[in-house]
């Protein structure tokens, strides 16, 4: 079924990533992505993937589902390393066909294939241990400070956290859709772009409708439960900073001053 | 023979992930053709699902589904043309309006047919006139319309197809009595008019017990009653354990009959039990 | 006594605008209703699709301002835009499509959006969360995506939601009429038990007969206009102009209904099966 797809694919277990504060993953997730990329050497990537490791070790989520974010992008990422491997300028080592492979490319490609793999996996860890409601409360919270260059932060989160309910609805809807027109002998598949651009419209405009329709009970619904902005409003779960919160902080500092050690200190 | 034959017909959503759920287990079912059956089940229990199985809008898992004779799985089989003779209208069908008006909507399946213009035309004429809308509402764009009207139209867009099957997923849902009655009264009177198969998918059974000639009870993906009306209403008590519930009427016979009175434990309409208590009044008074 | 709500020659047009801006067309919607509800009563208002009956409901928290005539919530008119919020905390509102009016993506954080809107501090909050949803029956749901409930259940959890705010008064429209028997029934039982236990006046408005005959009082709707109201019993033993504006008569008043027609002096209003039962086995003496 349509709903069970989630954005972000949350996977539910109890453990001590999981009850971070959203706001303490995000940071770390951050950190994280730009410190693979200042601290570029093999010695530093050793020290990533420990860090790497250990924090996937203490979220409980199986490895498997890591990868499943990898396979999205896996593609993606084949491209880099093969444009890397073969359009880096340096020392040539050999040559395939007219392309030549030099030293500096296969170094290239290996950090980058390092590096955006790493990437996502980090990025996965963040969106396996939190919920999108926890990462909204998180950028509401943490980006207020913008409130006073009149960036609309709590609107940004509350539009952010309604589309995260509402997206599922609306996929469900438009196979609900899809298929109420097939039954009239519509077809999506066949012919050429225009025809199938054409096809859409049978689609499109319930969908449209239909959105606009959730859209007009929403803003009712909300407003008949006292919404009025994010002014002088309260949270039942307030984000605040734990112990291990504090933990977490001392430990990325450590990963930073590691990572630049291992870069600085090892020959490689 | 016209007729569909389902075997063996299992669906599992989301197989091989957490959610797995099977959702039709071994159905076996046989519909011949011009019969009017009720599918009746709460919520989840599978109804819409084996409904859409029906013109091939879902696949099944396991079994096999025959449409007058023809497996309809084997190669080279037009799923296409399955649908233009298994008319299957949606819930809230409304909800699918599209067009410019109400003509044009109606006019889109017999169009994907590829039938000439004239033909379209025509069948979209015959289609609105039989679901009961005015003429001066065919111009009219379709948002325009009341709740009850819009779902007309929808169902015409589907009659417009001439299906020889006409299979409606709960077509009264959302509905106020009067908009339910006139579209089960019309729908009642097209089974009989051109004498076509109609699968009606409801979960009340006071709503379909007056029309259907065969009730299928669905529970958890199984057929747990399939019977007439009558046969099927019998079961009352498990029915009430499965979340459904016979017509009233039923419970004031069982409960007539409980206390020593000698009526038809078996009506099932208003009239079925004011000649059955009248009658055992009448034979009352005599003595 | 005032009563909780009250309405006074209520009028409501809604205008159709054309393509130029200009007012093409007018529709009456509610013409001339007057109500008057009082704390803790339960009260239901029928009539078909069109009848007014969600117009009405739409006027009882300000969502709808009247065109003529005044509403009074608890006292205070509704065209008071300073006490809007107030007004809204008095009379929570509860909706027809179970998706849509449902914020968060979680249970229990949805049933906090209105106490949070209201600026309640997180510890009560809290508390107010845990009564609510105990009290519809959802307390296990509350971790749970409201994705991934019924029909039922999700109505449940928005009257959880509206029960949070700590109305006095709570207005269902037609929260039943997208759900299966089984989820209309939950939804049913929630309401009776917010009434029954803590007094929260209860105006529900649906197009089912068979919920409203446990009802104080009953009003039916007809073209913007009352028809008819009294008790269940009153209303459901005019059979006949209930037939003619072709509204459902229960199944068991229609049968009693048509026995009497037949010569059997049964009693009006027979509502229950054990009502009649017991009237037909009284005929044996």
């Amino acid at each position: 079924m349509i709903r069970d797809i989630t954005i972000g694919q949350y996977y539910p277990a109890d453990s001590v990533i999981h009850r971070l504060d959203p706001r303490t993953k995000l940071v770390g997730t951050l950190v994280y992505l730009i410190s693979l990329f200042v601290f570029r050497s093999f010695a530093a990537y050793i020290v990533a993937t420990i860090f790497l490791a250990g924090v996937i070790t203490a979220s409980k989520v199986p490895f498997k589902f890591m990868i499943k974010g990898l396979k999205a992008v896996f593609i993606l990422l084949m491209i880099t390393v093969v444009f890397n491997l073969f359009l880096t300028p340096g020392t040539p080592l050999f040559k395939i066909w007219k392309l030549t492979v030099t030293h500096e490319g296969v170094v290239q490609a290996v950090f980058m294939a390092i590096r955006l793999t790493y990437l996502i996996i980090g990025a996965s860890v963040m969106t396996l241990t939190t919920t999108p409601n926890q990462l909204t409360d998180g950028m509401e919270k943490g980006l207020r400070p913008l409130n006073r260059i009149h960036v609309p932060v709590h609107e940004v989160a509350m539009m952010m956290s309604i589309a995260l309910r509402f997206i599922p609805i609306l996929l469900e809807e438009t196979d609900k859709i899809m298929k109420a027109q097939m039954a009239r002998g519509a077809d999506f598949e066949t012919g050429g772009l225009l025809k199938k651009a054409k096809s859409m419209v049978p689609l499109l405009v319930p969908l449209f409708i239909s959105a606009f329709r959730r859209a007009n009970d929403l803003a009712m619904a909300m407003e008949a439960r006292g919404y009025h902005g994010g002014e002088g409003r309260t949270k039942m779960k307030p984000l605040r900073y734990q112990r291990r919160d504090h933990m977490a902080y001392l430990i990325m500092l450590i990963y930073l001053v590691a990572m630049y050690l291992a870069k600085r200190l090892a020959g490689f | 023979m016209m007729s569909i034959k389902i075997e063996h017909l299992d669906y599992v959503y989301s197989q091989g992930t957490a959610y797995e759920k099977k959702a039709l287990n071994n159905i076996n079912l046989e519909i011949p053709d011009g019969q009017f059956v009720g599918i009746i089940g709460h919520t989840g229990s599978g109804k819409s699902t084996l409904v859409q199985h029906l013109n091939g809008l879902m696949k099944a898992t396991d079994g096999t589904i025959y449409f007058n004779g023809e497996n309809i799985y084997a190669q080279g089989y037009s799923m296409k043309e399955l649908r233009s003779k298994v008319g299957l209208v949606f819930q809230y069908p409304e909800y699918q309006l599209f067009e410019i008006d109400v003509f044009t909507d109606v006019c889109f399946g017999p169009k994907n047919l590829g039938l000439p213009i004239e033909e379209v035309e025509k069948r979209a004429t015959e289609a609105l006139r039989q679901v009961g809308l005015k003429e001066k509402y065919y111009k009219k764009s379709p948002f325009e319309l009341s709740g009850g009207q819009k779902r007309r139209v929808a169902i015409a867009g589907i009659l417009a197809m001439q299906p020889e099957v006409l299979i409606l997923d709960e077509p009264t849902a959302g509905l106020d009595p009067k908009g339910r009655d006139d579209i089960l009264d019309q729908i009642a009177e097209l089974q009989k008019q051109r004498n076509i198969t109609v699968v009606l998918v409801s979960h009340s059974m006071e709503d379909i017990a007056k029309y259907v000639d065969r009730i299928i009870v669905m529970e958890k993906g199984k057929v747990r009653f399939d019977d007439a009306p009558k046969k099927v209403f019998e079961h009352y008590k498990e029915l009430e354990c499965i979340g459904l519930a016979a017509p009233q009427v039923t419970y004031v016979m069982q409960e007539l009959k409980n206390r020593g009175m000698n009526v038809d434990t078996h009506a099932t309409t208003i009239e079925e039990a004011v000649a059955s208590i009248m009658s055992y009044e009448e034979g009352r008074g005599r003595k | 006594m005032m009563g909780i709500i009250k309405a006074k020659k209520l009028v409501h047009d809604y205008e159709k605008i054309g393509e130029d801006g200009q007012v093409e067309a007018v529709y009456r919607a509610v013409n001339g209703v007057d109500l008057d509800v009082k704390p803790g009563q339960f009260i239901a208002i029928l009539g078909h699709n069109g009848s007014g009956k969600s117009t009405l409901a739409k006027h009882l928290n300000a969502i709808l301002l009247p065109t003529e005539g005044t509403v009074w919530v608890d006292g205070m008119d509704t065209r008071d835009e300073e006490k809007l919020s107030r007004i809204r905390q008095t009379a929570g509102m509860v909706f027809q499509n179970p998706d849509n009016q449902i914020i968060a993506t979680v249970v229990d954080e949805d049933v906090a959006f209105g106490p949070e809107n209201m600026g309640i501090p997180t510890e009560e909050i809290v508390s107010r969360v845990e009564e609510s949803l105990k009290t519809v029956g959802m307390w296990e749901y509350r971790d749970k995506s409201p994705n991934r409930l019924s029909g039922g259940q999700k109505q449940r959890v928005a009257i959880a939601g509206v029960v949070a705010m700590e109305p006095k008064c709570i207005v269902l429209d037609e929260p039943t009429a997208m759900l299966d028997p089984v989820g209309r029934r939950e939804v049913i039982k929630a309401a009776q038990k917010l009434n029954r236990e803590k007094g929260v006046t209860i105006v529900l408005i649906t197009h089912y007969m068979e919920e409203v005959i446990e009802a104080d009082h009953v009003i039916v709707m007809d073209q913007g206009k009352i028809l008819m109201q009294g008790t269940p019993k009153e209303v459901f033993s005019q059979v006949d102009i209930l037939k003619e504006h072709r509204l459902d008569v229960p199944q068991v008043t229609m049968l009693a209904h048509e026995l009497k027609k037949k010569g059997l002096a049964l009693p009006e209003g027979i509502l229950t099966v054990r009502e009649l039962a017991d009237a037909l086995e009284g005929l044996k003496k």
